[in-house]
């Protein structure tokens, strides 16, 4: 016996999400913003943060050096070297680790409650006192320049590369690849990496949630007593985001040569839309039909299940702050003889969703899953954090998630028709492929 | 998770059944676990357990094609499957008053799968995709020919996908006996945990599964792989700039008491495991071999392995070297670290820190239901239910004698495989 849904109700009561009356929240003189979420099923906190510092606060010639900062900052401060470090968060059995993104550097912890206080006043030493230890520095990248190389011969990481290169302008911040090129990281010293955290590490702007077992309002209290007096860069005057995505004249194809391997892929998509445009939720909505529900949508059934041609054949619809538009692409890896095949058919399938409207059983099946799925994504720790810093980062509102199946259930057919016409169909996409090189190439 | 919290039952057909109600959220789970995966296959039919994997999802007259996706996912629920050595697993999770369509869709598929011809046919270079998608990362390649000249005999012999030849040759009806002979309730274990009452849950099942006739019982797998009396090496040379180091030590069954003891090692050796399907990885820089390799400059990364199977396999390291890494100075490190906790033992600080990393991954990895319904289903698969429940108390039993001895006992050079992937800039496959 399953439960059915008619198209008359909502599959889901949405006061049973998070929302402006269960998250806990504060806000710091410094601009540090705090989220604080109870659960004591069982004895763990996890910790989700994001810094305003990222690889588009990079000059053209420092490519790739807020990841080397942010995997610096665990290595050393000024109150703990990198073993005492290291002995802490291990013997607590706890995970601790920054991540550099484009707009932004995150930290992660994970620990038992009874842990993580202390390692939340570690966490805030590495922000604060880092001390980019020298022979740190020299491992570290190494490290990355190993990853470089190694990258230069996967398929889908050169895919992806050259996609990004060629969908967004130099001005813009996805243009360039988060880890940099082996060009521009070769030259850097540690004198770089400690200007570039001096210039930009700062809390305004910061967002730290706190999911797991902790009293809601004890968390904003510790997160206060240990962040509180962190102070801001008067000087610093970061970088306007980027607003500007012009689309090229035609569509604009680009081969990577990655020889000897077994297969090619490739990625086709334009830059869309920011995650707070109205019409993102129907584009979740078309997209869900393109390439993800059930397995991956109408791109699986084509390419994978009735051509055979891949293993993955998927879309994703990005998410990305007020004024970028996120990339909306679709990806797959094939056989390099079949790569002019599968990318013919995943055009149809996206000129198919731009010429009919979709069937109403099939936009229905996909508003259920969209909906339904949301209890899921919060079972754990980590997915309710994640999902609490995404609603404050992107600017959504604490009552976002209340109010998303709603929105979602109003998607009509000619919404979805008309969002894939306006982002997606236009003829004007990027497709970038790489892998071995065959006759035809 | 003890004991207690799970309540069990076997059916008349021979299905087992695990069942565990927990109500942090409106969330359930639905696991089917069958006892065959690569472990089960013979040379000339390799990648069949994984194959048959595929065409589970390809339709049945009460769910034709594309139904099972759909009606999971228009029911909020996500699923996949999985193959490995020794099972096969499906899995859904749902809301938790969704549950029944996942009882509903497994108890068909389990004996009603069509196995179209077409349908065979176009999935063959599905598979084929998701081989070649493997080859492509030098780590596969090394480990495939690792693991080739590790087993002479047993089918551990071969990566669960199979060799690319036997995935051009299978033919529709190799597959479909192969379905018919471990798609039975009596080679096969439901697991339910979630937000939902244990008992009528069991209920539940027994009706759903219970109409579903015992299959005849499976071969036995007669493979026993001999002694290993000398260490054996392969150079595997391919695309790429970077050289892999693949070390594999022949390594006892879950079942037996030195596996926990090997686990306790390898804590102390590579860092905790992650007990966690997803989710952040424990930080692993004071384990020895990172302090030895890594941070000692001579490699970029280092990783373990040691995977509980139904039969022994292996216990790996792996070392991905930096550019001017010196080949025979970083393997001479590794065995020179190996050989010191052989002849040295563990600290009495490594042992106490060991236990407390591998008690808390333990609870963090009871946070979600899926979580737990793999460890739960593993467990039963490749040992018994109280492997699982068992776990934490079995290894607080390991002394560190106990670990020194198994260091002495597995990591013995004679036991070993070496592998290394030798980059060749611009070289044809």
């Amino acid at each position: 016996m399953s439960t059915t849904t008619t198209s008359d109700t909502l599959p889901l009561d949405p006061s049973t999400l998070p929302g402006p009356e269960t998250i806990a929240t504060r806000t710091l003189t410094n601009g540090l913003r705090l989220l604080a979420w109870e659960n004591f099923v069982s004895p763990a906190v996890y910790v989700t943060a994001s810094f305003a510092v990222g690889s588009h606060d990079e000059s053209p010639a420092q490519k790739g050096l807020n990841n080397l900062v942010a995997a610096l900052l665990s290595r050393g401060t000024r109150h703990h070297d990198y073993d005492t470090i290291n002995e802490m968060i291990e013997s607590r059995s706890a995970s601790l680790a920054f991540a550099g993104s484009v707009l932004s550097t995150s930290l992660s912890i994970k620990s038992l409650a009874e842990d993580m206080p202390d390692l939340l006043r570690l966490a805030a030493e590495m922000l604060r006192e880092p001390t980019f230890p020298e022979d740190q520095f020299a491992r570290i990248k190494d490290r990355v320049l190993t990853a470089l190389r190694e990258r230069e011969h996967d398929p889908r990481s050169m895919a992806s590369l050259a996609f990004y290169k060629l969908a967004y302008p130099e001005t813009h911040a996805y243009h360039w690849p988060i880890s940099g090129y082996i060009e521009t990281v070769e030259p850097f010293t540690r004198a770089d990496a400690e200007a570039f955290f001096a210039t930009h590490y700062e809390p305004r702007d910061g967002i730290i949630v706190i999911s797991g077992a902790m009293p809601a309002a004890e968390a904003l209290d510790l997160l206060e007593e240990i962040f509180g007096d962190w102070e801001n860069t008067p000087s610093r005057q970061r970088l306007p985001l980027p607003n500007k995505h012009p689309l090229p004249e035609h569509a604009v194809e680009h081969f990577t040569e990655v020889p000897g391997k077994a297969q090619s892929d490739f990625v086709l998509g334009v830059p869309a839309l920011s995650a707070n445009d109205t019409d993102y939720v129907p584009a979740q909505v078309a997209n869900s039909i393109l390439g993800v529900f059930g397995l991956m949508g109408r791109l699986g059934e084509r390419v994978r299940d009735e051509k055979g041609l891949a293993y993955y054949a998927y879309s994703s619809l990005g998410r990305a702050k007020t004024p970028i538009k996120a990339p909306w692409i679709a990806i797959a890896g094939v056989a390099p003889e079949n790569v002019t095949l599968a990318v013919e058919t995943t055009l149809a399938e996206i000129r198919r969703m731009a010429e009919e409207p979709v069937p109403e059983e099939e936009l229905t099946d996909n508003k259920l899953y969209l909906i339904g799925t949301l209890p899921l994504q919060l079972e754990t720790n980590e997915g309710m954090a994640g999902t609490i810093k995404n609603m404050v980062y992107y600017d959504l509102g604490l009552d976002y998630l209340q109010r998303l199946p709603e929105r979602i259930w109003q998607v009509e057919a000619a919404d979805v028709q008309r969002v894939v016409q306006t982002y997606l169909a236009h003829g004007r996409h990027v497709l970038s492929v790489a892998g071995p090189r065959t006759a035809s190439e | 998770m003890s004991e207690n919290d799970i309540h069990s039952a076997t059916l008349e057909n021979g299905l087992r059944i695990l069942v565990k109600e927990t109500h942090h959220a409106p969330v359930a789970t639905f696991w089917v676990w069958y006892g065959v995966g690569s472990r089960n296959e013979v040379q000339g039919k390799t990648g069949i357990s994984h194959w048959v994997e595929h065409m589970m999802f390809k339709g049945t007259e009460r769910f034709p094609k594309g139904a099972i996706d759909r009606e999971i996912a228009r029911h909020g629920g996500t699923f996949n499957a999985m193959t490995w050595l020794d099972f096969t697993a499906y899995y859904t999770i749902l809301p938790a008053p969704n549950i029944q369509l996942a009882l509903d869709i497994e108890a068909d598929r389990m004996v009603n799968s069509a196995f179209l011809p077409e349908e065979v046919e176009a999935e063959r270079t599905v598979i084929l995709s998701e081989r070649h998608m493997y080859e492509n990362h030098p780590s596969f390649r090394l480990a495939e020919a690792v693991q080739a000249v590790a087993f002479f005999v047993h089918p551990y012999h071969h990566e669960t996908i199979g060799w690319e030849s036997d995935l051009r040759t299978m033919t529709r009806d190799d597959l479909y006996a192969h379905y018919r002979t471990y798609y039975t309730p009596n080679n096969a274990i439901a697991v339910a945990i979630g937000d939902f009452n244990a008992n009528e849950m069991i209920d539940r099942i027994a009706e759903t599964f219970g109409r579903l006739p015992r299959g005849p019982e499976v071969p036995p797998v007669c493979f026993t792989e001999p002694p290993q009396n000398g260490e054996r090496r392969i150079d595997v040379y391919g695309p790429g700039s970077t050289r892999y180091l693949l070390a594999a030590y022949k390594a006892p069954a879950a079942t037996h008491d030195d596996w926990f003891a090997l686990a306790l090692l390898d804590t102390v050796l590579g860092g905790p495991e992650s007990f966690s399907l997803r989710g952040p990885s424990p930080n692993t820089r004071t384990s020895r071999l990172y302090r030895a390799l890594v941070d000692s400059g001579l490699a970029a990364n280092v990783s373990t392995s040691l995977i509980p199977t139904i039969d022994p396999f292996l216990y790996m390291f792996n070392v991905t070297l930096l550019p001017d890494s010196d080949p025979h100075a970083i393997e001479a490190r590794l065995f020179e670290e190996l050989e010191r906790v052989r002849t040295e033992g563990i600290t009495q600080t490594e042992y106490e820190k060991a236990r407390k990393q591998t008690r808390a991954q333990f609870a963090f990895s009871m946070e979600s239901v899926a979580n737990q319904a793999y460890w739960l289903g593993f467990a039963s698969t490749i040992a018994d239910t109280e492997w699982f429940t068992s776990f934490m108390d079995r290894f607080s039993r390991i002394t560190r004698d106990d670990v020194q001895r198994v260091a002495q006992t597995y990591l013995t050079p004679r036991q070993r495989t070496v592998g290394w992937y030798i980059p060749e800039e611009g070289a044809a496959q």
